[in-house]
């Protein structure tokens, strides 16, 4: 079966953000940008989808500029067989992006997309559940074991309180939580492979999508910083600090 | 304006976390209703009838609801969200897994993870794990939120007494179903909600030092948690973990004991009252937060601390 694999391109999770001077964003320009941590798991579990002879073919596909070529091209180091890039602003809204990765759903018939949980610049946690709404498809978010079954898709799932399984009807969204995998790193060999390996581009007009939004970001501020703390020398005296100072026990 | 309220509920109540979203709601005005579907949840809708502002609760009571599958219950918060100006949810695994599918079949943008109501059309969320703050305008005629609870106070769950009315309608969309859950036994306070959470990290070694970090939180009416390093060496189940892909907790007293401190875990707990590290490396980024910083070896201090509270 074909899976498809959606991938955002964001800011490295190890770069700790500046808030620009005048509240429009964060500073973006000569940060390094990596693909999005939940992203790099989704393709590792269609991979080893692939390797167990499930997948018979893994898209990897990304809403954004031009410069997430990259991050495609990452992908298809890691393994994927072919890109898509809809070559679109990179500050669309969830639903947005959801709408477009809808059309290329229509076009391209996976049995099973698979999504990160979130991508760690927006935190949105949005856009899977999105995609399964507008397709109609049943949802395994946050899944933390997936097994393809018949036409049935087993998932483990992590709640607040433990782990829930489902069963599913194929075709089906999944979005992935931490402990799916550990994604494997690219090999030399692979990335000039990688090189040659096919990208499409498409827009969201020749999709369809419009790009419009309900949503405005008004600022951006940077959090309210904490007042600076003081070290302790004993435990004694950090009891007493807490019972007299803070009074929180 | 009518709000409604998607309550999250756990042993046949409504949880603590549909607290918080009630009163992320009273400050957006306007009547409040709470949802209750599930099956054989009379005595959820009983006690969220007794939450303080609540006007109404609707109750929808039906085998396909059980378990809040999300391809059953949006069709039904979808219906029912026709007659209302706002749609929360608290940012639980549920409402997270839910709302996003309920905003997508209204085709509204969603709002995640408020942290404050500014207007009825406005609200202020972190991004970037917590180093930015937006502030978000949304122009949809219905607004779908989901509400980050450490961010608004709870009210009480005594002394309302809103009306109870039954829906009729059930969506069994039919393509997922429930097979199973395994959840994690503990008699210690939950979480996200304990007033007080000590933490511990990759510096703990191994699981079975955890011990130490039981022992002080029982003496203390403490959750324990733990980092993402201590959740993937296998030290404790993954519900234990804080961050930015776990949970986000904000008592008045955090005890973190070998964490170094990581962004994402950051994102989980610095909005903490009072924060204090325990970590014999002194360069350990935890101490930048930290208001009471201990360089020592926690072998040592943690059964020294519980010996002394």
């Amino acid at each position: 079966m074909k899976v498809l694999v959606a991938v955002k391109r964001v800011v490295d999770f190890n770069v700790k953000v500046r808030v620009k001077a005048d509240q429009s964003g964060v500073e973006l320009a000569s940060v390094k940008m990596a693909l999005n941590p939940f992203c790099e798991i989704a393709v590792e579990e269609a991979v080893r989808l692939k390797e167990q002879g499930i997948a018979t073919e893994v898209v990897v596909v990304t809403v954004g500029s031009n410069a997430a070529q990259e991050q495609l091209r990452t992908a298809l180091a890691l393994g994927a067989d072919r890109a898509i890039l809809v070559e679109a602003a990179d500050d669309l809204s969830s639903l947005t992006i959801a709408k477009a990765l809808k059309a290329v759903v229509d076009k391209e018939q996976p049995r099973l997309v698979i999504l990160g949980k979130q991508a760690i610049d927006s935190d949105n946690n949005q856009t899977g559940q999105m995609l399964a709404a507008l397709s109609g498809y049943a949802q395994g978010t946050f899944a933390s074991k997936v097994e393809v079954v018949g036409d049935k898709l087993n998932v483990t799932r992590e709640i607040d309180g433990g782990l829930q399984s489902l069963e599913l009807s194929l075709p089906a969204i999944v979005t992935t939580d931490l402990r799916l995998n550990e994604p494997r790193y690219a090999s030399l060999p692979n990335i000039m492979k990688a090189k040659k390996k096919p990208l499409e581009t498409l827009t969201p007009s020749a999709l369809g999508v419009a790009t419009t939004s309900t949503i405005k970001t008004l600022k951006v501020e940077a959090p309210a910083v904490r007042s600076a703390g003081i070290k302790v020398k004993t435990v004694a005296e950090l009891i007493e600090k807490l019972k007299n100072e803070a009074k929180v026990i | 304006m009518t709000i409604l309220v998607v309550a999250e509920y756990e042993n046949g109540a409504v949880a603590p976390a549909t607290l918080n979203t009630v009163a992320a709601a009273a400050k957006i005005g306007g009547d409040v209703h709470v949802l209750v579907a599930g099956q054989n949840v009379g005595g959820v809708a009983e006690s969220a009838a007794k939450i303080a502002g609540v006007a109404k609760v609707l109750v929808a009571d039906n085998a396909a609801y059980a378990h809040a599958l999300p391809e059953n219950v949006a069709p039904l918060i979808v219906e029912l969200a026709k007659g209302y100006s706002h749609v929360l949810a608290p940012a639980t695994t549920n409402g997270k897994n839910i709302l996003p599918r309920v905003a997508a079949l209204l085709d509204v943008d969603q709002i995640s993870e408020i942290i404050s109501v500014e207007s009825a059309d406005t609200f202020k969320r972190p991004i970037y794990a917590g180093n930015a703050i937006a502030t978000v305008q949304s122009s949809a005629v219905i607004k779908v939120i989901t509400v980050r609870t450490t961010g608004f106070d709870a009210v009480a769950a005594e002394g309302g007494s809103a009306a109870i009315e039954a829906v009729g309608a059930a969506h069994n969309a039919g393509i997922s179903a429930f097979v199973g859950e395994e959840l994690a036994k503990s008699d210690r306070p939950e979480l996200t909600a304990a007033k007080i959470v000590v933490s511990g990290g990759r510096g703990m070694g191994n699981g079975d030092n955890f011990k130490h970090l039981y022992s002080l939180a029982d003496k203390l009416g403490a959750a324990v948690g733990a980092s993402r390093a201590a959740v993937d060496a296998g030290f404790v189940p993954n519900d234990m973990q804080v961050g930015q892909t776990g949970k986000i907790v904000a008592p008045q007293l955090y005890i973190a004991v070998g964490i170094s401190g990581a962004i994402q875990h950051l994102a989980g707990m610095k909005d903490s009252k009072v924060i204090v590290a325990i970590n014999k490396d002194e360069e350990a980024p935890i101490f930048q937060v930290a208001d009471y910083g201990l360089v020592a070896d926690l072998f040592e201090a943690v059964p020294e601390l519980e010996k002394l509270v």
